[in-house]
Formats: C-alpha cells, structure tokens, sequence
C-alpha cells in the first residue's frame, strides 16, 4: 500500500469505544483501524448494532463522554484528532471533516430557518464578507436539487420533506468543501425512489468538489452501487477489507460472503440466503472469533483465537482464522 | 398562527364560561340568606323585601344567573354594604399591590432560575448540579409564608436591613416601594425560581441529547454557541409554559406572602371578607384571580405558538 | 406494556392482578428498590417521610406532654431540655404540639389526595375510555378547575363550608381533581389504542371489566406517580389555610396555625414560628424527593 501512502488524508488506527456499565466495560467499537484516501468513496458496511455509527461520531469526537470513552487515533492532516482541544475540533468539523446523520428530518434545528442554518455553517469557517455568504446560501441549495431554493432558504424545517431535509445536510456538508464527508446511513430513514436520488446527488458532488465520502450503510447493494473500497464491520471490528470488485468477486470471510448472498440478484431468480442466528450483544461476546457461533465454517480453534486482519490478497485484508490456510 | 390564536381565545371564552357557573354555584352554596347578610344588624323589613328584589332573588335560578353573568360582563360587582364601598374598587385597589409582588417575583425567580437550570444541567451529576437542585427543591418546598416570616426575622429583627410590612405604591414613591418589596419578592421569588431551575435543567439535557445538536456540533459550532444558541432557544420553549401553568401558583403563594408582609392585597382582601361573610367582594376577588390565570395561560399558550415555528408558520 | 414491575396496587373497589405473577411480584419490587435506592435523594426522602410517618403514629407515645394542656411550662419559653421545641403564649408545649401536628399534616394531606385521585382517575379514565361529548364536557370542567389556583378554591370552599379537619380534607381535595384527571385521561388514550383492548372489545367483554382490569393497570404508573408529588403539595396547601386562619379551628395543633400564631412574638419568642415551619418543610421536601424517585424509576416517560 506504499505507493498511495501520500494520497492517504485520513488514518484511524486501533480505535476503540468503551461504555461502562455494572459488568465491567463494553467494548462497542474494538480496534478499529483504516484509512481513507483523497476523493475516494469508503463503505462501512455491517448489521444494525454493528458500531458503525459509533465508529464514525467517535472520528469527530461527537460521542458523548462519558459514558463513553474513546481511544486509539484518528490522524488527519499529520494531527490526532483525538488529542486536539475541543476548539481545534470544532475548526476541523464541517470545515474539513463533515458528516450527515440517519435522520435527516432531526438533524435541523426545528427553531432556525434553513438557510441560516447553512449560512452558519460557512460564517464558523470561511472568512468572505456575510453577503456573498448569504449568496451562495441559495446557490448551494440549487445545486443539491431543491427547487426555488431562494424561497425555501427561508423556510423552517418542519416544511421540508425527508428527502428534501436530507439535501439540506447535503448542502451543510458540502458547503465548506471538506475533504471528507462522513455520510451515516444518508438514506436509511428515506423511500426507495428518494434514496436513489439522493446517492447519486452524493455521487455527483463528491466527484464534481473532489470530496472523500465514508458511506456508512446496513446495505450492501448501496454500498456496491456507490463505492471504491468497502469495509465490512461486525460486532465493533472491522473483519473485511477489500475493493468492490474484489469483495464481490472473492470474498474471504465466511460473514461477508453471508452478507452477499443475502443480497437480491438481478434477475430476482436466486433465493435469499440469511445468516443464522443474531449479532451478539455487547454483553454477551463469544470468546475467540466474534462470528463463529454463527459461521458455517467455524472450528474449535475459532472459539478461542481471535483473528487478526491479515492480508488475503491484493488490498485485501480479512480477520478469519481459516484465510490463508 | 391566526387560527391558532383564535381557536385557543375560543377555549378560554369556554373555560371562562364553566369558571363563572362553578363560582355562581359554589356562593349559592353559601348557607344562610345573602340578604340578611348585606344588610347587617339593622334593617326593616321594606329594606329586605326592596335588597332581595333589587339582587333578583325572587326569581329563578337560571335568570338568576343570567342577571348575574350579565352584570359581571359589564364590570358590575355591586356595592358592598359590609365594607361600605363599591366591590370593583376594592378588588382593583387590592390587585395592584398584589401583581405587583407577582411581577416582581416572576422576574427575580426567572433571572435566578435560567442560569442556575443551565449551570446543572451542563454539569449535569456535578457538585454544581446537585448543589443547585437541592437549593431548588428546598426553594419550592419551603412553605412561602414560612420562608417569609424566617426572613423577616433575619433581615429586619436582627439586621435591620429591610423593612419587615407594609406597601407603598412605586407611583407614589418608588425607593420606598422597592425597599419595601424586596424580602416579599425573595419569598415568592425563590419559590417560583425553585420550580423552573428544575424545569429549565430537564428541558436543556434532554435538548442536547437531540440529533440537531450533534449535527450542529459536526458542523462545527463551539460548544458555547451549542448551548446558548441553539440548544436553549428550544429548551426554553416549554419553560414559557411552565411559567404559565405556574402562573396560578405564583397567585396563590402571594396570598400567603402578602399576609406575612401585611401587604393590602388580594389575598388579605379575601380572607377578610371570609370573615365578615362579605361574599360579594370573594366572589369578585375570585373571579379576578382565575380570571389572570385564565388570560395569562392564553397569552402563554399563543406567544409559545409564536416562539415554535411548527405551529407560528403552518398553523 | 407499562407495568409497575409487579407491583399490585388496591384500586377504587377492584384488585387488579398485575401480569406478574406471586414469585415475580416480590422480585419486581426488589429490581424496583435497586433502581430506586441508586437516587440518595429519593432514599433521604423516603426516610424523612417515614420518619413524620412514625411520629404522627406514635405521637401518643413520642409527645412528652399533652398538647392541649395549658401551662405546663411558663409562656413563650425558649427551648430548654424540659421543653425542646420551648412553649407556646398559652405555655403549651410545642414539641408535643409538632409531634401531634404531624398527625393532621398526614391525614390531610393523604386522605385529601386519595380523594382527589378516587375523583379525579374515575373522571379521567371515563372521559378517555369513551371519548366523545362526555369527554368533552368532564375536560372543559376539569381546564375551568385547574383555572383555580389551589390555596384560593380551597379558600372560597372553606368560606362555604367552615372550618373544621373534614371540610379542609374536602376543600385540598377538589383543589387536586384536575391534575389527575388529566394524567389518567392522557395515558388512557394511549392505551387505548393498544392491540389487547381491542381484542378484549371483539372478545365481547364489557367495558366496565375493560377499563379496570386492562386499561386502569396500565395507567397506573403514572398515577402512583402524580398522588406520592401531590401529597407534598396538599400538606402545603393545608398548612396555609391554617395559616390563614381557615384551617382546623384552635386549640387543635396544627402546624399552620402554630407558624401564624408565632409571627405575633417573633422578637421575644422566634422559636414559636421558626420549629414548626422546620418539621413542615422536612416533611414537605421528604415528600417531594420520594415522590422524583418513584417518578424516576417508576413512570417510563418521565425517566431520564
Ligand atoms: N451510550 C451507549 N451506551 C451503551 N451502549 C451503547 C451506547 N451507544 C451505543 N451503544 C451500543 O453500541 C453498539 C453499536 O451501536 P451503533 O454504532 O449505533 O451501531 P450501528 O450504527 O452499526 O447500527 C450497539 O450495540 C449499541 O447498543
Ligand atoms: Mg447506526
């Protein structure tokens, strides 16, 4: 991976997200660890509960703590994001790191007009004179595809629909041109044709501005219409990592291959498969490899060592005892 | 917003409405002959019969009533023989005094009590937070004519700084008014300030754990902006109703304050009249007490429409 | 479904049997009593009121002299250790006064409330259950009553009905309809919608048997909730009424009117005022700290 190292604008490395609780501390995010590259487009994908959306807020901090604890690195521009002061952070939030959430019709502050919403948004990190902010308020929500945008600037949220809401934290987010967008599950909470549309606004922009995108998703199908590179987390680490192609082509674990098969085909002919069993809660881990209670291939040894990611191909990396062997 | 407001001023009409048969019932219940209670020791017989027509008691219940809402809608409150003066006189001299305490003390609780709320709850389970919510709940469980009177002893008996009774009107001198309302104020004050602290504690926390407070945070917004700018505007929202609701409270506890401080108010007003069975003047004082409950609820009610956006801009 | 951990609770005239069931029962409280003593202030509450609690029990054994009795010590004595509380302008002595005070603090403020929540769950499960213009009429009533500020309807009923320790019961009690009317009426309409009342409707049960033994359980929370907070606000209510004179009549202890009646000598003999105002704010703090915790642990809206 050393030739792309210099296009790398953000690692994490062994991050770790604790809550303490009677029995002990749960680990919901469990060392953690990658990186994003310039303009590319990163999958985190898993079930619900998986610590997805954990992993991504504890990036920028926007875990609450406590009960939460946070550790291990998230290197941007040569800075630990979790070391900087929070007036540091907040310089880098929605200036070069954004996010937007699941729940677009939550995310805006239902007392504020939309177009202030993100007009605030750029006055907290572009230094230009207020009217030529006030502007591109309108200009930006145009380009997110929000019809007589100069109008709906001064409307509340409650007007907006969920999709249209979800424009809107488009536009926050792209507003000030970050270099990363962190996107949760952007179109979870949104109807199916709404969902379409709003990803391939996502798509457009980001390669139109150059922005970097984590697209955080419970869906694979999504994740494989819109992404370089995927991430396949369960149970707080991440037991897959590869290239589209690759994790479709050859997936190494027996989870990830799980989750493909789970998939709609094309031609709707084959059936859908399911993985036995549930996630295990935070409380109840299996010792030893966290899927094997439920892997088809599991064996003794998988209860008692924890695999490691390790390399299982070109840029391809997977934390199954049984890869390689 | 219009509709709004006018559906809510329709409510109130209504509320209005039911108050004024309770009150027409509840003095009807009063036993004895309201006549032979006007007119005192001595009278003749011809002043009877000519009270009794005159008050139309000689006629049925419902007209009865009818009369009587229908004086009441014209600000008639009838002359009071007991105390020798006109009710509606009597009740407005003894309002003044009486929202004046009201006034001060809403004031004085909600400049003690927002930033004590803020201060717990961004230290939420701090020695601040649990510090000010144990001032707060001893606040409103102090009984008020109690607090009153422990005040008295300490600031007048035994400093001297205040005086212990009295009213003066701010018109006709202010320092001496204000003097003079101060220990009043901080016993009805502290008890108002009290109820919201915790108010305004729950509303914030509950507020900042909401979804458009952490995205406001990605955005990048500091923490101060956070919580002064975009959390309070809507955790206050539901205080200003909370300090309409207790509005009726705030009324109540001044009666009790007002009669430890020996201020002319409402409140000894009525417990006077109970005495001298001088019922029209409690009934009047009645009525104008619910009846600034009722409209200062309404006014809540709509400026709470006007301070949320879902309702000011749709509705 | 909101239950109260197991908890059976008497309710007007019917025994409802909460789903869980005789070992259940005891363990729910005990998960309930874990919760709940986590809150130092809840348990501090709870022991303060049970402490007023013993003492208006036991005021007979606990009170060291009668508290009607005239001249046991000389008048306005201060506190001494013949008489802890010191004595009263009639030399009475006052902490057998308090002690007994207890008694009509307790019994008013709790039989008041039962009275009130008797009224007020009837009206409010009635106007929720069957909606309509019934609902309509009982909720305006209740807005025009809760329009009254408590002391002052308690005031106009006592000037009706005169003094004495019933008509007080009576006048604090009307004063609290309202409020739970209009906490049971709202948990109504949401449970109403609930998929078992409807299938206890089609199973062709009546509507009486519905509404106490399906709906009134599941409302209940609530309920407890809103009397243990009122309770605190009753007592309060009736210390002023005393206060002004209206309450039970003298010589009868009443904590109000021992308040009121020291003001008179608050130079010569603080104490007379100050004491007894110190077990009436203890009781009303304990109260309204007992009452937070059973609305933390017990009532899963409010929980935070
Ligand atoms: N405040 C918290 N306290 C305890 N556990 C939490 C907290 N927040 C999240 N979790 C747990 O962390 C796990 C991961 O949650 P999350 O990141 O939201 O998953 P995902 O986004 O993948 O669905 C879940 O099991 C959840 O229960
Ligand atoms: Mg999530």
């Amino acid at each position: 991976m050393t030739e792309d190292q210099s296009d790398v604008i953000l690692e994490v490395r062994n991050l770790v997200v604790e809550f303490s609780s009677e029995d002990g501390p749960l680990r919901a995010v469990d060392g953690v660890s990658f990186a994003v590259r310039r303009g590319e487009i990163v999958g985190l994908v898993g079930e619900s509960g998986a610590g997805k959306t954990l992993t991504s807020e504890a990036m920028l901090r926007l875990v609450r703590c406590p009960p939460g604890r946070i550790s291990g690195e998230v290197r941007f521009r040569g800075q630990n994001l979790l070391a900087l002061d929070e007036p540091a952070l907040a310089g880098i939030r929605g200036k070069e790191i954004a996010m937007i959430f699941q729940n677009p019709g939550a995310s805006l502050n239902p007392v504020f007009r939309v177009g202030d919403q993100l007009l605030e948004a750029m006055r907290l990190h572009l230094r230009e004179p207020a009217r030529s902010l006030r502007e591109r308020v309108g200009e930006i929500l145009g380009r997110v595809g929000i019809p007589s945008a100069a109008t709906r600037a001064r409307d509340y949220p409650h007007q907006f629909s969920g999709g249209m809401a979800q424009r809107v934290m488009i536009g926050i987010g792209i507003s000030c041109v970050p270099s990363l967008l962190i996107a949760d599950e952007p179109t979870t909470a949104l109807d199916v044709t709404i969902q379409a549309q709003v990803l391939a606004l996502l798509r457009s922009l980001a390669r139109e501005l150059g922005v970097a995108v984590l697209l955080v998703s419970h869906d694979l199908g999504i994740i494989s219409q819109m992404c370089h590179r995927v991430l396949v987390m369960y149970a707080g680490r991440i037991v897959e990592e590869a290239d589209v192609a690759t994790i479709f082509r050859a997936p190494a674990h027996p989870y990830t291959r799980g989750l493909i098969d789970c998939l709609p085909r094309m031609d709707g002919s084959a059936r859908l498969g399911t993985i036995a069993g549930v996630m295990p809660g935070l409380r109840s881990l299996p010792s030893g490899c966290p899927f094997h209670p439920r892997c088809p291939l599991a064996e003794p040894r998988c209860a008692e060592e924890a695999p490691k990611l390790r390399s299982a191909g070109d840029h391809h990396s997977a934390a199954c005892l049984l890869v390689g062997t | 917003m219009t509709r709004f407001a006018l559906s809510r001023v329709g409510q109130t009409v209504g509320v209005l409405w039911i108050v004024s048969v309770i009150l027409f019932v509840l003095m009807r219940l009063i036993p004895g002959d309201p006549v032979l209670i006007m007119l005192g020791d001595e009278f003749t017989d011809e002043a009877y019969r000519q009270l009794r027509a005159q008050l139309g008691l000689d006629r049925s219940l419902l007209i009865q009533y009818l009369v009587w809402l229908g004086n009441i809608l014209r600000g008639e409150f009838g002359y009071s023989y007991i105390s020798h003066a006109s009710v509606a006189d009597l009740v407005f001299q003894a309002y003044v005094p009486t929202l004046w305490l009201v006034i001060a003390s809403l004031i004085l609780g909600t400049i003690i009590a927002i930033p004590s709320g803020i201060v717990a709850a961004m230290r939420k389970d701090s020695a601040w937070d649990y510090g000010s919510m144990g001032v707060a709940i001893v606040g409103f469980s102090m009984p008020s004519f109690w607090k009153g009177i422990l005040l008295i002893w300490i600031f007048s008996v035994h400093l001297g700084w205040f005086p212990a009774m009295g009213y003066v009107a701010p018109w006709a001198d202010f320092r001496e008014s204000m003097w003079k309302l101060v220990l009043p104020a901080v016993t009805l004050g502290t008890f108002f300030a009290g109820l919201v602290a915790r108010i305004v504690r729950s509303s914030l926390l509950e507020v900042l754990d909401l979804d458009y407070i952490k995205a406001a945070r990605a955005k990048g917004v500091g923490q101060a902006a956070l919580v002064y700018r975009h959390a309070l505007a809507n955790a206050l929202i539901p205080v200003v109703t909370v300090i309409g609701l207790q509005f009726g409270a705030l009324l109540g506890g001044a009666v009790l304050t007002e009669t430890v401080f020996t201020i002319p108010g409402m409140g000894r007003l009525t417990v006077a009249a109970i005495t001298t069975r001088d019922y029209q003047v409690v009934q009047a004082a009645i009525l104008v007490g619910v009846l600034s409950v009722v409209l200062v609820n309404l006014l809540v009610d709509i400026s709470y429409a006007f301070l949320n956006p879902k309702i000011r801009v749709t509705a | 479904m909101r239950t109260l951990d197991g908890l059976t609770v008497e309710s007007p005239g019917v025994t409802v049997p909460t789903p869980a069931a005789e070992p259940g029962a005891a363990a729910g409280i005990g998960r309930w009593w874990r919760r709940f003593a986590r809150s130092k202030g809840a348990v501090f509450g709870l022991a303060v009121f049970l402490a007023i609690v013993v003492m208006a029990v036991f005021a007979g054994v606990l009170a060291p002299y009668d508290p009607l009795t005239q001249g046991v010590g000389a008048p306005l004595e201060k506190p001494s250790l013949a008489h802890w509380a010191g004595t009263d302008s009639f030399g009475r002595d006052m902490l057998s006064r308090i002690i007994y005070g207890a008694r009509i603090a307790l019994i008013v403020g709790i039989v008041a409330v039962l009275l009130a929540l008797v009224a007020g769950v009837t009206l409010g499960l009635v106007a929720g259950y069957y909606g309509g213009v019934l609902d309509a009429v009982i909720m305006r009533v209740m807005d025009a009553l809760f329009a009254f500020p408590i002391i002052i309807l308690a005031i106009a009923m006592m000037a009706i009905m005169g003094f004495g320790v019933t008509n007080v019961i009576i006048a604090v009690g009307v004063g609290f309809i309202a409020p739970f009317a209009r906490v049971t009426r709202g948990d109504v309409l949401a449970v109403k919608e609930e998929p078992y009342i409807e299938a206890a409707r089609l199973a062709g049960i009546g509507n009486l048997p519905i509404i106490f033994r399906h709906v009134l359980p599941n409302v209940l929370a609530p309920i407890i909730v809103q009397g243990a907070l009122r309770v605190s606000g009753a007592i309060i209510t009736e210390a002023g009424l005393s206060f002004l004179g209206l309450g039970p009549p003298p010589p009868t202890p009443v904590w109000g009117s021992m308040i009121a009646e020291g003001r008179n000598f608050i130079v010569m003999a603080p104490h007379i005022s100050t004491i007894p105002g110190v077990a009436l704010m203890l009781t009303v703090v304990g109260l309204n700290l007992f009452g937070d915790g059973l609305r933390d642990t017990l009532d899963p809206r409010l929980r935070r």
